[in-house]
């Protein structure tokens, strides 16, 4: 079984300002794989895939539907748990947690932003951006809410209901939402795949902006003009790391 | 999560969710106050048809005499005339039947009674003072016939109101009866009308008045004796005086022998109370089909607002809501809705229970038993419909609830 490691130089892309010396592993995926199915319908989704992210990376996990991203992504979010290998995220070995375990994980370390926003319709944008504090101790949980919000550039929208923000806007708040825990990772699944051209552009350049700030970033897509923006792009085929760009 | 913070999510989840939390309260108001005013009805109507049978006095029995059986023909209860004046007089003893309060013996005829004005055709009864007391009957207007009236064969005639009505005569008037004439001395209350007889028209005239110009034949027997016993409680005693007395006075050893029978007002109190029971099962009948509607209805709400609300679950899980968390979001989103529908329907119910009597004539008689049972089983169907749909989802992998839609 060919095992595609792909280890992380350490001089991959040029320093920024987020880039610090300290590049300590925020996640590691040791030789893991995801079956569906028994018997003649198996299907092996990830075939032994080791990946590893750094504190501060920007990394775009890109391959045409069916290569295997989306289970990639859902294991890396802990919302799936791999059929065999090892998952190591911020040092713990998650592969080997039960359900409470990893919803905490998720809770604590994790943001997410997908493809459908997944805004709940009936809460202003606040309370959307609210919704990971209440699985946790918080206190100012609007505050916390009204300065994400404030950091992708909707200081002036927290009242509006998702269905009263273009959809952009509505990306930004989840944007928010995934930020308002201080996340290790923020995980991103096609953020742009319901956006036109110029929402896309703003999306990716938040986005950016975390990075710069200093979020480790992983995002998945399709689109090669969307993993272009990344510093570091990893391409997946047939459930395998195919090739990396640097 | 903390159960303030689990309240506050649960409430929060109500409150953005309006039209399905309205109209789960709906439900359960509904179904609740019906089955508050229905069970309700069904008392008061039982109620008041009890305390109507009451009116006619539950202490009363009546002795009627045994059946003729000549050449192996019965005649049927009350033809042979096996009742006399002594035996009235034997049950008025305080020392034989003490239980026994008061003795009217009755005859009775059908005849018209000719008013200045017109005729009329009504129920004639012959009796004592007791009659009264018997009949459990009202005064309205004039005095009715004493015991000297009884002895020295009065002409006086006491009429019931209908009765009275009819004839277009009132106190003093004169009635002619079998060509011969009364006074009217006094009319009688309302008895209500019930009973088999219309005990508003009739007419009631000195038992020795009645057998010498009503029923001739026998001046000694009577058609039946009514008696009443000191109290309700003390029924059962009197009717065993009046079955020994009479027993020993007809000189008859077995009571299978007997030649009269003794019959109970209480009898047909119970068969009446049966009747009423079978009104009221049919009323909470009626009032369970409605709880039962109204829980079906509540169940659709709940199962159809958890399968639209599978994302928001999937999503709740993705940014880190343990399934614990979710449980007690939807139990508190679900007690919540069932509580206040439940109080609310409390609430509907008891208003209609004031309306409906102060708008009808239909009385409304409230108790908790109806009450515990529906808010009970309103609050049954909004919980477990409530929580377990939403429990299967929140055990769904959160990417498989995600992309419910």
């Amino acid at each position: 079984m060919a095992v595609v490691a792909l280890v992380v130089p350490a001089a991959a892309g040029a320093p920024s300002a987020a880039a610090e010396p300290m590049r300590a592993e925020v996640l590691r995926l040791e030789s893991v794989s995801k079956v569906y199915g028994t018997g003649a319908a198996t299907v092996r989704a990830l075939d032994a895939v080791g990946f590893t992210v750094d504190q501060g990376e920007f990394v775009a996990v890109m391959g045409p539907s069916g290569s295997g991203k989306s289970t990639l992504m859902n294991i890396i979010g802990c919302l799936d748990a791999p059929t065999d290998g090892r998952y190591w995220f911020g040092g713990e070995d998650v592969s080997r947690m039960g359900e409470r375990q990893l919803a905490h994980v998720r809770n604590r370390r994790i943001g997410f932003v997908f493809q459908q926003f997944h805004l709940l319709p009936a809460m202003p944008a606040w309370r959307n951006v609210e919704l990971p504090l209440l699985y946790r101790t918080a206190r100012d949980r609007k505050g916390a809410a009204l300065r994400a919000l404030a950091q992708v550039g909707l200081a002036d929208r927290v009242d509006h209901r998702p269905s009263e923000l273009s959809g952009g806007q509505q990306q930004r708040v989840a944007i928010a939402r995934a930020l308002v825990t201080d996340p290790d990772l923020i995980l991103a699944d096609e953020p742009t795949g319901n956006l036109d051209s110029a929402s896309s552009r703003e999306v990716l350049g938040i986005l950016r902006q975390l990075n710069v700030g200093g979020r480790t970033v992983v995002l998945i897509t399709h689109d090669p003009n969307v993993a272009a923006v990344p510093r570091r792009v990893v391409t997946m085929a047939d459930g395998r790391l195919r090739a990396e760009a640097a | 999560m903390s159960p303030l913070r689990t309240f506050e999510t649960g409430l929060r989840g109500i409150l953005s969710h309006r039209l399905r939390s309205i109209l789960t309260t709906l439900g359960i108001l509904f179904g609740v106050a019906a089955v508050i005013c229905t069970v309700g009805i069904g008392k008061a109507s039982s109620d008041s048809v009890n305390a109507r049978i009451a009116a006619l006095g539950t202490n009363l029995l009546t002795v009627t005499p045994g059946s003729t059986a000549v050449g192996g023909v019965f005649g049927g209860t009350g033809s042979a005339n096996t009742l006399t004046m002594s035996d009235a007089q034997g049950l008025k003893s305080k020392d034989n039947a003490p239980d026994i309060e008061a003795v009217a013996p009755v005859v009775q005829v059908r005849e018209s009674l000719v008013s200045s004005s017109t005729n009329w055709s009504t129920q004639v009864q012959g009796s004592t003072p007791d009659w009264l007391v018997t009949n459990a009957r009202t005064v309205q207007s004039g005095r009715f016939f004493t015991d000297g009236d009884v002895q020295s064969h009065a002409q006086g005639v006491v009429l019931g109101p209908t009765t009275a009505q009819n004839l277009g005569a009132g106190i003093g008037d004169t009635v002619t009866i079998a060509h011969v004439p009364f006074q009217v001395i006094a009319i009688l209350g309302s008895s209500g009308g019930q009973g088999f007889q219309n005990g508003d028209d009739l007419a009631v005239v000195p038992l020795t008045t009645a057998q010498d110009v009503l029923t001739g034949g026998t001046p000694n027997s009577v058609q039946r004796i009514l008696l009443s016993a000191t109290s309700s409680d003390t029924v059962g005693s009197a009717y065993q005086e009046a079955d020994q007395l009479l027993l020993a006075t007809h000189h008859v050893a077995s009571p299978a022998a007997a030649d009269f029978t003794i019959q109970a007002q209480s009898q047909f109190l119970s068969t009446a109370q049966s009747v009423t029971t079978t009104l009221t099962i049919l009323l909470a009948s009626v009032a369970a089909i409605s709880l039962l509607v109204g829980g079906i209805g509540v169940m659709n709400i709940m199962l159809v607002s958890v399968t639209e609300r599978t994302s928001e679950i999937g999503l709740r899980k993705a940014l880190g809501a343990t399934p614990a968390d979710l449980l007690r979001q939807f139990l508190v989103e679900a007690a919540t809705l069932s509580v206040v529908g439940g109080v609310l329907g409390v609430g509907g119910g008891l208003l209609a229970g004031v309306l409906i009597p102060r708008f009808t004539t239909i009385g409304v008689s409230i108790n908790a038993t109806p009450i515990l049972i529906a808010v009970g089983v309103a609050a049954g169907v909004g919980l477990i419909f409530g929580v377990f749909p939403a429990a299967r989802a929140a055990r769904l992998a959160p990417i498989e609830a995600l992309r419910a839609q």
